[in-house]
């Protein structure tokens, strides 16, 4: 418990515009520990920024409590705010000032002191790759330019926990990539925490330590990005058996599944053995380790040679969809 | 990419440091306005003319014609009507000193006053919608500062250029309205009682006035420009009094400037005080 940053209980917010009433957020219990990278993954409005802005006291919300390194965030939002760093959604950037301004001038908002400030500024360019464009106004920039200098920027006071709100939203990859980079270089070793709103899987399975699922502002799933793919129903395991030896393969996974599933599932379910396309391959669907182990264990018993036991690649796109469904993917209902 | 050295200490937030977060916000609202020709040209254009194209027309007017050159003012109407004091002043002066005691000495004071308005107009509208317009009001609200100290930077950023172009403006202003009138009547005609009490006290809360109009507006609009157009209706006033002056409706002495003036800061606080309270992060988050 105490090594819980972020600490929520039943937080929610709802919006009200008229006479239209919007949750944006409910419920949501979490619980993020030092050091980690924390994804919060979900489609357009599907209530990250939401999330963001409670945690950083500038939304307040309309249920529930939120602790923030050990701090209330409606209450102590500026003694909160000094210590953890957010790059917005969009990098509002003020575009008619120079790279190293910018940096300078909010070092100073920080409370870091002109001289340091003004340090500050010119080793976070270097770091950044911007020193040669430190005197241009950033309104010149490319748009991954303008990303490294917002995240630069979300850097300038050193901040324990950092939110990063689509951090590559819009950028080519190659400037995804060094985004990335820069993700990993300001996280390793560093014990900083990292909550990554995202709707890119991909981002949020090489990143994140573990993720949150939100769907119309309700937290769907919690766990790791790969523990999370392997629960999706897209998981599944390919057996290679002798082709003429499937049928009798089949029966015999199927006689053990439908005991130990009923034991391991609480009973009910189908076994989830199939033929595969391949002429000796046996599907078995739902790829827990101990279905596995009990169907190699049935085939072995029933004298049938198991060549294979391949897992199919499983990710945390088959997750998402299966949680979020099509519809919520492309954002409906936002 | 190099990991940036660390900082050698975490940034200090005792109380004494607030007054200094505060005014870095207001530094860097200003370093954006001088980086923009939109709002330079009018904060440039509009005092350079007030205070030394327009007085030094006057005075060549004056030489030229006198009063008769000047609209097609007929100066003896234009004296009769005046209140008692202005006429008294005038008097024993020939036509161009009578025209430059009235046109610059007595009409131009209540029109002066469009100086901090408008500074402060302006400003304000880059400042709060135009901030909005860019996107970048969120960066801001995720820096250390209180929603008070947020929007107090903002107004201060706003109100002291318009305070300063009013205090230095007058310097130049009488300067030049000296220099074009002194061959005329032999003695300097700025700062009297009215002027300084104009720019010193009543200064300030028009510029509080088209401030806290502004920012009024800003909550509702979505660029700079709409909010500049709609926040300029309150120089309306500022034309009405002149007019009335001209019609000799109205007499405008140093003691009804001071009351004006803290009739101004009244109303001032309480436009600012209801602006506070529509500038929360949680009201300018939560607007669609």
């Amino acid at each position: 418990m105490n090594d819980a940053v972020i600490l929520t209980r039943g937080l929610g917010r709802r919006f009200t515009h008229g006479e239209q009433h919007v949750e944006a957020l409910s419920g949501l219990d979490l619980e993020v520990r030092r050091g980690e990278v924390f994804g919060l993954l979900g489609h357009n409005g599907s209530g990250k920024t939401t999330t963001v802005r409670l945690l950083n006291g500038i939304l307040r919300p309309s249920t529930g409590t939120a602790t923030v390194l050990g701090l209330d965030p409606g209450r102590d939002g500026p003694a909160l705010r000094a210590r953890s760093g957010v790059l917005t959604e969009t990098p509002a950037l003020d575009e008619r000032l120079s790279a190293h301004e910018t940096l300078a001038l909010f070092g100073r908002i920080y409370g870091l002191s002109r001289t340091f400030a003004a340090a500050r500024a010119t080793a976070l360019l270097e770091a950044f790759a911007l020193a040669d464009r430190a005197k241009d106004v950033v309104g010149s920039f490319s748009r991954g330019m303008k990303q490294r200098m917002a995240l630069a920027r979300t850097l300038v006071h050193e901040p324990e926990l950092i939110f990063l709100d689509e951090p590559t939203a819009g950028l080519d990859p190659v400037a995804a990539r060094d985004v990335h980079d820069l993700v990993r270089t300001v996280t390793a070793g560093q014990g900083r925490t990292v909550v990554l709103c995202t709707h890119n899987l991909m981002e949020a399975q090489r990143l994140c330590d573990r993720v949150a699922v939100l769907r119309r502002g309700v937290m769907v799933a919690l766990g790791a990005p790969a523990a999370l793919g392997h629960g999706a129903r897209g998981g599944h395991v390919r057996l290679e058996v002798p082709a003429e030896r499937r049928a009798r393969a089949i029966e015999a996974v199927r006689d053990a599944l439908d005991v130990h599933g009923a034991e391991h599932r609480g009973g009910g379910e189908g076994s989830g053995v199939r033929a595969g396309d391949a002429p000796g391959e046996v599907v078995l669907d739902d790829a827990a380790p101990v279905r596995v182990a009990a169907a190699v264990a049935a085939l072995v018993h029933a004298g049938v040679p198991v060549f294979a036991a391949v897992p199919s690649e499983t990710s945390l796109e088959d997750a998402y969809f299966e949680l979020v469904g099509d519809a919520g993917a492309r954002g409906e209902g936002a | 990419m190099k990991p940036a050295p660390a900082p050698s200490g975490s940034p200090s937030r005792p109380a004494v440091r607030r007054a200094t977060v505060v005014w870095a916000v207001a530094a860097r609202d200003l370093r954006l306005v001088t980086g923009s020709s939109a709002v330079m040209i009018p904060l440039v254009v509009v005092p350079l003319v007030f205070l030394v194209v327009l007085p030094v027309v006057f005075a060549v007017l004056a030489h030229l014609g006198g009063a008769a050159v000047v609209g097609g003012a007929d100066l003896a109407s234009l004296l009769q009507r005046m209140p008692l004091p202005i006429a008294g002043r005038l008097a024993g002066l020939d036509p161009p000193g009578q025209m430059l005691v009235l046109v610059l000495g007595y009409l131009m004071a209540p029109m002066f006053l469009v100086l901090p308005l408008m500074v402060a107009s302006v400003i304000a509208a880059d400042s709060f919608a135009g901030e909005k317009e860019r996107k970048t009001l969120e960066a801001l609200l995720y820096t250390p500062t209180s929603d008070t100290e947020l929007f107090g930077a903002k107004l201060l950023a706003a109100l002291l250029p318009a305070v300063a172009v009013s205090w230095g403006g007058l310097l130049v202003y009488a300067s030049v309205a000296d220099v074009v009138a002194y061959p005329y009547l032999h003695r300097l005609l700025l700062p009297d009682t009215l002027w300084l009490v104009l720019v010193l006290w009543v200064a300030p809360a028009v510029a509080g006035l088209g401030l806290g109009i502004t920012v009024l507006v800003s909550a509702r609009v979505r660029s700079f420009q709409e909010a500049y157009q709609l926040g300029g209706v309150v120089v309306l006033p500022i034309v009405a009094v002149v007019a009335g002056q001209a019609a000799g409706v109205i007499y405008l002495d140093a003691i009804a400037a001071l009351v004006v003036g803290a009739a101004l800061f009244a109303v001032d606080v309480l436009i600012l005080g209801w602006g506070l309270r529509s500038f929360s992060r949680d009201a300018l988050t939560s607007r669609p």
